[in-house]
């Protein structure tokens, strides 16, 4: 449970505690809402998330499903047509792809092939990304590639109050909609306002305001940003960091606004390389700005290489602060 | 499909013309959804794979194999949670049976008890192979059995042993709020598709199978005994063409829908 300071009338609280809160303000706010996914309930979830849920809200509500990623993500869409608000927890990313025919081939697209009859009003979480020595089947990141489907909305909270807030505002959507929680924030703790709710969910934030470079980023590359960040700025290199929040729909003007500014952009994208997230926000600013920029658009990504078992080749096979600062200075011609 | 209420739902294939009209689905906006025209019922968006209908709970026209059980799963999830009296019946064919999303949708109807109509279409061929040379079991029921779902086998090519099966089963259903299972064993007398040569059968099976022609039977079965009159038939036969035809027109007169609006229905439209 968050510790109340009633004082400041903010809370310290876990990015852990903040999806679970909204788990079960959604839960508390609208009968219709339900969470389903592999042990989400006597287990608690596979990262802790929804524990204490199945003795406050039943297991009718907070429902163990059978390792059965299609069945229950179907029946997801199913009961979201037929007038639910379900909440589909997949363990991680990986494992979503035994459910991407499911989401690609009815969530996104019964709206569009049943000519606006029906809806899918559904919300999938999921884990996302490295960290944790689980090596090349729980850890990599792919929500780019979701990022490419018309039909769906997908986020990335990188922070406690988006957490928290984007939950409850993806459930108001009458469109599927795909939450990634990076593996590696759930132990982060930030402070919320005590009466923290729903956020938006469509427009990208300015996390550090800066004139020299626009450092695009999100999820659990946010955190690695801002310390590259203060890691420049001990360099003289005022970097401003945008945090995504929506990787579909992307939030064109905030990226060009920012870029038009500065003239230089590095993205960081934990997503492989070849045919990333990156690449479509590198594509976009040259259609978009192009004249604006002063020096070719810097990527820092995953390596090309499943995500490997030993520490030390993890971590070398994701983005870190030093390769954001590298390729900064790369972008202003600095070593 | 007629034994079901209004209110119930149905899950169907990607051959699902004739459910969409039994359903009640008119013949005028299936045809024009055939054509792609925007007065179908899917505004043309779906075409001939993608018959959906919110009036009649109709819930299309899936393409992929397998892919709608999951789907009545979900719908009736829904109505369980809700204690609504409502029955799904979702329809597939027995190539949807070697897809994972089948046992596993039969575990979840069955586990948690959702009122579920599963109806196996059995025409022994997903597309050109034989069931026998894509199932070690080819006793289909026995599937549905094994994950303790009441199930029947019936006579596909027998319009009243069909009705009475779904009869039954449609109030096993609604009584017990709990999964059943119906298959009906038939035969696509006609080919896969229009490029279909059908070059893995034969025609002597396909004859074989011609003489027990459902729609045939049934008149002849209604005719020996005495339910049904000649000039009945006669005006029956009048009454669909006349149909056909009004329904051709009507998808041939209907209008397309302008290329501007070609990204719309991708997301909802909110109104101000």
């Amino acid at each position: 449970m968050p510790q109340e300071t009633p004082q400041s009338g903010t809370i310290e609280i876990t990015y852990r505690e903040a999806v679970r809160e909204a788990i079960r303000d959604a839960l508390s706010r609208d009968e219709r809402v339900f969470l389903m996914g592999e042990d989400v309930g006597r287990y608690g979830g596979c990262y802790a998330v929804s524990k204490g849920l199945l003795a406050e809200f039943g297991p009718e509500r907070i429902r163990d499903t059978p390792l059965s990623e299609s069945g229950f993500t179907g029946a997801g869409i199913g009961a979201a047509m037929a007038g639910m608000r379900p909440i589909v927890e997949l363990m991680t990313v990986n494992f979503s792809l035994l459910a991407l025919d499911q989401i690609l081939n009815t969530a996104a697209t019964v709206r569009h092939m049943s000519g606006d009859q029906f809806g899918v009003p559904l919300v999938v979480r999921m884990a996302t990304g490295a960290g944790r020595q689980l090596a090349a089947q729980h850890s990599h990141s792919l929500e780019g590639w979701y990022a490419h489907i018309p039909g769906i909305k997908v986020l990335a909270p990188a922070t406690v109050e988006d957490a928290r807030g984007m939950l409850w505002t993806a459930l108001e959507d009458p469109d599927p909609v795909l939450i990634f929680e990076n593996i590696m924030l759930y132990n982060l703790t930030g402070t919320l306002a005590a009466d923290a709710g729903a956020v938006n969910i469509d427009k990208a934030a300015v996390r550090r305001p800066g004139r020299d470079i626009s450092l695009i980023s999100y999820g659990g590359s946010l955190g690695k940003t801002l310390e590259a960040a203060a890691a420049l700025a001990a360099d003289n290199i005022d970097a401003e960091v945008i945090d995504l929040r929506s990787l579909r729909p992307l939030d064109d003007a905030t990226i060009m606004a920012s870029v038009a500014k500065t003239r230089r952009a590095v993205v960081v994208d934990e997503g492989w390389r070849s045919g990333s997230l990156a690449a479509e926000i590198c594509a976009r600013i040259v259609e978009q700005v192009f004249w604006e920029l002063d020096a070719p658009i810097g990527r820092v990504c995953s390596e090309e290489v499943p995500i490997p078992y030993p520490r030390h080749l993890e971590d070398a096979a994701i983005p870190q602060a030093a390769k954001i600062v590298a390729a900064a200075k790369a972008a202003l011609g600095r070593r | 499909i007629p034994v079901l209420e209004q209110r119930d739902r149905i899950v169907a294939t990607y051959r699902e013309h004739g459910h969409a009209l039994v359903r009640g689905v008119p013949m005028t906006t299936v045809f024009a959804e055939i054509y792609g025209k925007q007065e179908g019922c899917s505004r043309g968006r779906g075409g001939s794979m993608h018959l959906f209908d919110r009036a009649t709970n109709f819930y299309g026209g899936n393409a992929i194999v397998g892919g709608g059980l999951p789907l009545s799963i979900g719908l009736a999830l829904a109505d369980h949670m809700r204690g609504d009296d409502i029955v799904t019946a979702c329809f597939f064919g027995e190539g949807a049976v070697a897809e994972g999303e089948f046992h596993e949708s039969l575990n979840l109807a069955a586990l948690w008890r959702l009122p579920v109509l599963f109806v196996c279409e059995n025409n022994l061929y997903a597309m050109g192979t034989a069931l026998a040379l894509s199932e070690s079991e080819t006793d289909i029921q026995r599937k549905a059995t094994c994950y303790r779902i009441a199930s029947e086998v019936v006579d596909g090519m027998d319009v009243v042993a069909v009705e009475a099966a779904a009869r039954r089963a449609v109030r096993a259903v609604r009584e017990t709020g709990k999964p059943c299972f119906l298959e009906c064993r038939t035969y696509r007398l006609r080919a896969h598709s229009m490029f279909d040569a059908q070059l893995y059968r034969d025609k002597a099976e396909v004859e074989a199978w011609r003489s027990k022609e459902p729609i045939a039977r049934f008149q002849g079965w209604l005719e020996a005994n005495h339910m049904i009159h000649a000039e009945e038939v006669a005006r029956i036969e009048a009454e669909v063409a006349a149909e056909i035809a009004e329904a051709v027109a009507f998808a041939e007169a209907g209008t397309w829908e302008p290329v501007e609006h070609l990204t719309r229905f991708v997301y909802a439209e909110r109104t101000a």
